[in-house]
């Protein structure tokens, strides 16, 4: 099925990397405290390579998230990019423009591309049948899907993934989640998901930072040698395994 | 077809009514359709219902725009919201007639005057409606908006008037009926023609015949927007609701 794109239309390059350091970020609760989210959170996201962030729920990943793609400034710290960056973005919702069929929502996206790439990229993503519906005919796997498409139509320098499978039911959230595992290696987009199935980020990512403590921070870092179409069941039990024992211990 | 049959029974009722009054008070549906076409024939029924028309229009459409405007501006910034608020109020609750003739008094007996005061009359309602509109906004869609770049003209039409197309839809309906109305007595007070002229001219005269072979027509034209233009464009606007599952 993926045959259409190809690593030349997102061309990694030579760019340099990401620097994100958050040294403290902060929310004001409601009775006016100052209540610490994030604390000494540092990254650096290489082009080509796909980060997963895990953490639990409440976490504070998709906090950390919006301060990478700079929907949140108020924070202490510095995000370094050698130049800005496209991102393609996929929120925890698809977000899509109920009152624009499928295939409008992905032009208004990206008013530079052509109707073929994107009558392509659709494809890539069995939309092939969907591209005059309006979002609200679709399954949320479905307006998933769009939305996934949406982030590639742009070409964007950095993927981001905000928990893209969430309430999906397993069948589908695993075949989405091979599907676009072989979009990102093909493309070699870098890529950033944030998540709290620790399944997913050992079959999608290269590196695997884990998020926790209170406030959080990045308690470990794992890498992946093993290529992703190479991955064993056995090898992802195992670092899934270490990734759980890890979380264990912290809690 | 109920429709028509309820009107059918309105006039019927007016027949029987003006049967048994018996009086040039109340003059039979068939007297008031005479004086229409007579009025029809001379030209003078079409002029003032184009006057009367035009004036709707323009008033209309500069409360429906400044109307807009201000809702969006104050429905998305609460500083400005706070601070025009009371005079919301105060244009809110200033009866119509007390701005007709200021502007008279303080512009002169002109169109212009007659215009901004209709348009004054209309202009917090819709603000009132936008604003809803504008503090609904979904966020994300925003979000969403500033990740993938979109120029600002992509943005006014394709997420911020969507959202907005129902309040509008219901500032249109309401506003409608009342700027037709207002026309009318800034006519009436300061205007040398217009349904509201001839309405006058007609209590003068206590011609009643004159009165609603003026009145009736223009309350059909209303109808004719109502059902051609407004109803038409809700239907646009909200065709992607309609699909939906």
């Amino acid at each position: 099925m993926l045959y259409n794109l190809s690593s030349d239309m997102f061309p990694a390059g030579d760019r340099k990397p990401l620097e994100i350091v958050v040294k403290r970020k902060a929310f004001r609760t409601s009775s006016g405290a100052l209540s610490e989210v994030l604390r000494d959170v540092s990254l650096t996201i290489e082009s080509g390579k796909v980060y997963a962030l895990v953490g639990p729920s409440g976490s504070g990943k998709t906090t950390l998230l919006r301060i990478i793609i700079g929907l949140d400034k108020d924070f202490e710290g510095s995000i370094v990019m050698p130049q800005k960056p496209r991102i393609g973005m996929v929120f925890q919702e698809p977000r899509l423009l109920p009152w624009r069929s499928v295939f409008d929502n992905l032009r208004l996206a990206a008013p530079q591309a052509g109707d073929k790439e994107i009558v392509e990229i659709a494809a890539d993503l069995g939309l092939s049948e969907h591209l005059k519906h309006f979002p609200g005919e679709l399954s949320l796997g479905l307006a998933r899907r769009v939305a996934l498409a949406r982030a590639f139509v742009v070409k964007p320098d950095l993927l981001v993934l905000d928990e893209p499978f969430v309430s999906l039911d397993i069948l589908l959230a695993e075949r989405l989640r091979d599907e676009l595992a072989t979009l990102v290696e093909r493309t070699q987009v870098t890529t950033l998901l944030v998540t709290h199935g620790i399944e997913e980020a050992v079959r999608l990512a290269d590196s695997i930072l884990l998020l926790g403590g209170r406030p959080t921070g990045i308690m470990a870092r794992i890498d992946i040698k093993t290529p992703r179409h190479a991955m064993t069941d056995a090898y992802a039990a195992e670092i899934q395994a270490q990734i759980g024992a890890i979380f264990a211990a912290a809690s | 077809m109920l429709r028509v049959l309820s009107l059918l029974i309105l006039i019927a009722i007016w027949q029987i009514i003006a049967t048994m009054a018996n009086s040039l008070l109340l003059p039979e549906p068939a007297a008031v359709l005479g004086t229409m076409v007579r009025e029809a024939r001379s030209g003078a029924l079409f002029f003032n219902l184009g006057m009367t028309l035009a004036r709707v229009v323009v008033s209309f459409g500069i409360a429906m725009l400044f109307g807009t405007l201000f809702g969006i501006a104050m429905g998305r910034n609460r500083t400005l919201d706070k601070l025009a608020d009371p005079w919301l109020v105060v244009l809110l609750n200033l009866p119509a007639l007390v701005i007709i003739v200021l502007a008279y008094i303080w512009i002169g007996l002109t169109e212009t005057a007659a215009i901004i005061a209709v348009a004054l009359n209309k202009l917090p309602n819709t603000t009132v409606t936008i604003r809803e509109g504008a503090r609904a906004l979904d966020p994300g869609l925003q979000e969403m908006a500033t990740m993938f770049a979109m120029p600002w003209q992509t943005r006014f039409r394709h997420v911020l008037l969507p959202q907005l197309a129902p309040y509008i839809a219901a500032a249109t309906r309401s506003g409608l009926s009342l700027v037709w109305k207002i026309v009318l007595v800034a006519e009436l007070l300061g205007r040398p023609n217009g349904i509201g002229f001839e309405i006058y001219t007609a209590f003068q005269l206590f011609d009643v015949k004159l009165l609603l072979a003026y009145a009736l027509p223009f309350i059909a034209i209303m109808l004719g927007i109502e059902a051609l233009v407004v109803q038409p464009f809700e239907r646009h606007v909200s065709r992607w609701r309609q699909k939906a599952a």
